[in-house]
């Protein structure tokens, strides 16, 4: 019990995919300019991690080795497609918005990454839950930046209104970079770096060290 | 030997996985796709037929989009003649199919493809609503061109007249967040109803035939709508052809002049229109 809740939970914070990891950026930029769109995406791939997982590790002792990664991208790439019917069929309006981006949640580095590097080698509940978690760990940064990008480039939450804009008689003139994916960049860097400060342990050890050289060394 | 015993690695055992591994999946797949096409189907046509509600304007008054879809009416029409083309069944027809045909569709030369659309389809799908003695009272039309990043699709709603616009709407395109994608703001499309496709008569049709001049087009179906920058009040020179165009998003703005330009012009709607006009329709 201890053990699921810590697989469960490491990846929100301590091993984020998106904030330590950074896989899965693409999606992050293209799908979070409104939270609705962010929420159905944070369903859709939780969802996917959550079953690829389970079904590959269900499997694992069968697996060849040396066609393991097209077997997962099978498995993977079926669930997609069945998610992407899903919407179609129960949520037309959003999955017209994410388009292609529930497609291409086949080429998540999220999901062949757990499947890899936990299903692989575990038995499918542990692995399941893995999915699950670092679904969530996906999802926490989305939603965030979903927040802030709508929020701050079109004054709705859910599009709700929350900051009245100029346009319609109030007083926000929203930002129209935030709509583009460039801010979810920078959204995004500034979270890795408030984790990081938050969890110092999260701080890489730079790959090499300049040194002070002494000018008569050099000569 | 069983399959347990099996060497993983073995060439018997890899085939046998990838085999049984496809199957699994296809079925799996296959069977979803099967099960979920009549609603996605059914997502579509209500899609649509919610743009083609609204475009037009027609009053909802507690019915379901379905219900005030009943009194819209489908019928094909024959581009190139300008007339209903009654043989071609309008529910089963497809135009966006056709339009990638090459047997349906034809080319277009450089020079007369403005909407930057290639191919334009022979039979185009419109849909009308009538007035109480069954004259024509609405007329929606399906438009589509290029703007900056994705062809738009919309709809074009017309006054019985085939000069007064109701309403354009998108229903679909890709065009920026926030800049292009304005063009589904509503108070930007609330510009739209009440402006004149075409110059009546007057300064007015020297005017707009001196700046889009297509050759040898005649005046009177020559389209003078268009998108122009820095705001229309009612004191700007032939402000019923013109719409303020997006801020931020000059080539989207393009984008739908032209394509209005083009489905409104000889290689679009306009044979339609003036036979309709002449009543032969």
């Amino acid at each position: 019990m201890e053990d699921a809740k810590k697989i469960v939970a490491e990846p929100v914070w301590d091993n984020n995919p998106i904030a330590l990891q950074v896989l899965g950026i693409c999606s992050a930029l293209a799908v979070t300019s409104n939270m609705n769109t962010a929420v159905i995406m944070c369903l859709a791939l939780t969802a996917v991690t959550t079953a690829s997982n389970f079904f590959i590790s269900l499997i694992r002792n069968h697996i060849p080795s040396n066609i393991r990664i097209i077997v997962q991208m099978t498995i993977i790439a079926s669930l997609v497609i069945l998610v992407d019917q899903v919407l179609k069929a129960y949520a037309y309006g959003i999955s017209k918005q994410l388009s292609v981006f529930v497609g291409l949640i086949i080429t998540n580095c999220i999901v062949m990454g757990r499947a890899e590097a936990f299903a692989m080698k575990n038995p499918p509940l542990p692995s399941a839950l893995d999915g699950f978690g670092n679904g969530l760990g996906y999802s926490v940064i989305l939603l965030i930046v979903g927040f802030f990008r709508e929020l701050f480039g079109a004054g709705t939450l859910f599009g709700v209104e929350i900051l009245p804009l100029v346009t319609e008689g109030g007083w926000y003139t929203p930002n129209g970079m935030m709509l583009l994916p460039p801010s979810a960049f920078f959204i995004i860097g500034l979270m890795i770096w408030a984790i990081r400060v938050w969890k110092p342990a999260q701080v890489e050890k730079p790959d090499y060290q300049i040194h002070a050289v002494h000018r008569t060394e050099a000569a | 030997m069983g399959l347990k015993n099996m060497p993983n690695d073995s060439m018997a055992k890899t085939i046998i996985v990838a085999v049984a591994l496809c199957l699994v999946c296809s079925i799996f797949v296959s069977v979803a796709a099967v099960q979920l096409r009549p609603l996605q189907t059914a997502n579509k046509l209500a899609d649509k037929q919610k743009n083609i509600v609204q475009v037009a304007g027609i009053d909802l008054a507690g019915r379901s989009v379905s219900e005030a879809f009943a009194e819209v009416e489908a019928r094909v029409v024959d581009l190139e003649t300008g007339e209903f083309a009654d043989h071609i069944d309008a529910t089963s027809y497809d135009q966006r199919k056709a339009s990638k045909d090459p047997a349906q569709a034809k080319a277009l030369s450089p020079e007369k493809d403005i909407a930057s659309i290639k191919m334009r389809e022979r039979y185009a799908t419109i849909y009308l609503t009538r007035d109480a003695s069954g004259q024509i009272e609405k007329l929606i039309l399906p438009v589509r061109g290029y703007g900056l990043w994705s062809t738009l699709h919309g709809f074009l709603a017309l006054k019985g007249d085939g000069n007064t616009i109701i309403g354009l709407s998108f229903y679909e395109h890709a065009e920026t967040p926030g800049l292009g994608g304005e063009v589904d703001n509503p108070s930007w499309k609330a510009q739209w109803p009440g402006k004149k496709v075409y110059p009546t008569e007057g300064p007015d049709a020297a005017q707009s035939s001196a700046s889009w001049k297509p050759s040898g087009a005649d005046i009177e179906f020559d389209p003078a709508i268009r998108l122009v920058k820095g705001g229309v009040d009612a004191e700007t020179p032939h402000a019923q052809h013109k719409v303020d165009a997006l801020a931020g998003a000059t080539l989207t703005s393009n984008g739908v002049t032209y394509l209005l330009q083009f489905w409104m012009g000889e290689n679009g709607f306009a044979p339609f229109l003036r036979n309709l006009k002449q009543g032969q329709s």
